[in-house]
């Protein structure tokens, strides 16, 4: 499975332009850090709430940019959460590791 | 695409930053004015202090969620005609549903389409535009009040009955000083003489439902109930007369025509409602009561005074307002006697 769609970002800079593609990114990769510091957070608090609507911010955004599996890891915990379990053993973890490549293949595709 | 639309004046709300650009940059393009707000909370206070066309409404956020900002929006009569599109992701779909039964305008699945969202936008924007239109328009023969109704019942043919007071004003004569009357002149009269008229039964929230020549009909207490009718009504025939003197005195000093009307007002049950076709109708009352009123404003001129009432308006008014038992009279085509009253200026 490819990090990022190439159709899905294609059709966004298609849409978007080229200048709003880079600002779209730079948005991300600025705001994506604090979402995984909250998931951090609200987990050690228990905070299901907290938890699942960071969950749900970075799932919205992956599926923004084609990140399909970063999308479908955080959408795995924003479900979790809603059914108030934050039972998620290592997933947190793997979703971390998900966004940092995410995050190197977008710095790359910055144009 | 260049913009072949109006701009509008919009408010983006979404916790999310990347989200925020993305409904931002792509309308910004299309000409329109966008303002952001990244909490439910923080948007009801910039929409409390600013105009806005239209919302984009994230469902998903801290502090106060969209569905709760979409309540709020509704419960607010500055706010309940403002069109709010939501915004969400495709497993909240029962959130959406929820929305948009409650009243939400329309809504957008995340990611966000910019193609689509522009279409939605531009729609409501025109929507509103047209809907703003009819407003004025309504306005323009109703009072605020009857006016929001009527926007919010949507209109349909049909009738009910209401509690109701009606008046019918006309011309009794009109005093020439000219000797050739000249037309621009009479319609001119006219005019100025139903503006003064509107602005007095308007003002004292009644509606008027039918100018014919020189006369009208108007209706207090319907289609919005009002406890305050009869008074209402008789403060707005004393106004009109108070107007209509105002009016003779600069007609005089200009040494133009000058009229005397005469006013009558019955009040009671009645038939109300849209009388018409789909593409044209009036809000209207038929039945006795009306038929009564006619009556009375026709007898103004035998009794000599302007302004003549019937006994249940007269129950209906305050001590303040002087008037003057007439006794019975029968009028044509009725078979019992109406008991008349005259106002006292």
């Amino acid at each position: 499975m490819p990090v990022i769609d190439k159709a899905t970002f294609e059709e966004l800079k298609q849409m978007s332009g080229e200048d709003f593609i880079n600002e779209l990114i730079d948005a991300f990769l600025d705001d994506a850090p604090n979402m995984l510091n909250n998931l951090r957070t609200a987990l050690a608090a228990k905070d299901v709430e907290s938890f699942r609507r960071n969950a749900h911010s970075m799932k919205s955004n992956a599926n923004t940019f084609g990140a399909t599996e970063l999308g479908a890891l955080a959408k795995e915990l924003e479900f979790m959460a809603k059914e108030n379990n934050l039972d998620i053993g290592t997933r947190l973890e793997v979703l971390e590791e998900a966004y940092g490549k995410v995050a190197e293949e977008l710095k790359g595709m910055r144009t | 695409m260049k913009f072949a639309h109006e701009p509008g004046h919009l408010l983006v709300v979404d916790d999310n930053k990347v989200n925020r650009i993305l409904l931002a940059r792509g309308l910004e393009q299309d000409g329109h004015k966008i303002e952001t707000a990244e909490n439910g909370r923080q948007a009801l206070e910039m929409l409390k202090r600013d105009a806005f066309d239209l919302v984009l409404l994230d469902i998903e956020m801290p502090e106060m969620n969209g569905y709760q900002v979409l309540e709020a929006c509704l419960q607010d009569i500055e706010l309940r005609n403002l069109p709010i599109i939501m915004t969400s992701s495709l497993d909240e779909i029962d959130s959406v549903i929820k929305c948009v039964e409650l009243g939400a305008e329309d809504y957008l699945n995340k990611p966000i389409n910019p193609i689509l969202l522009r279409a939605r936008v531009n729609a409501s924007l025109e929507k509103k535009r047209l809907r703003d239109e009819q407003r004025k328009l309504i306005r323009t023969f109703a009072t605020r009040e009857v006016a929001e109704e009527l926007m919010r019942e949507g209109f349909s043919l049909g009738g009910r009955y209401v509690d109701a007071t009606v008046m019918f004003s006309d011309i009794r004569s009109y005093t020439t000083y000219s000797e050739n009357e000249d037309p621009a002149e009479i319609i001119e009269l006219l005019n100025n003489y139903f503006a003064l008229m509107f602005d007095a039964i308007t003002g004292h929230h009644g509606i008027i439902n039918q100018m014919v020549g020189d006369g009208l009909m108007a209706v207090f207490g319907a289609p919005v109930q009002r406890e305050d009718r009869c008074e209402q009504s008789v403060r707005a025939a004393l106004e009109m007369m108070e107007l209509l003197e105002g009016f003779n005195q600069e007609q005089a000093a200009q040494n133009k025509t000058q009229i005397q009307i005469g006013i009558g007002i019955a009040s009671g049950r009645m038939i109300a409602g849209y009388a018409g076709t789909q593409h044209r109708a009036t809000y209207t009352c038929v039945g006795d009561t009306v038929n009564l009123a006619k009556r009375i404003e026709e007898h103004t001129k035998q009794a000599g005074r302007p302004i003549l009432i019937d006994r249940f308006t007269r129950e209906g008014l305050p001590e303040d307002i002087q008037v003057e038992d007439l006794g019975e009279t029968i009028f044509k085509g009725k078979h019992q006697a109406i008991n008349i009253f005259a106002v006292n200026k």
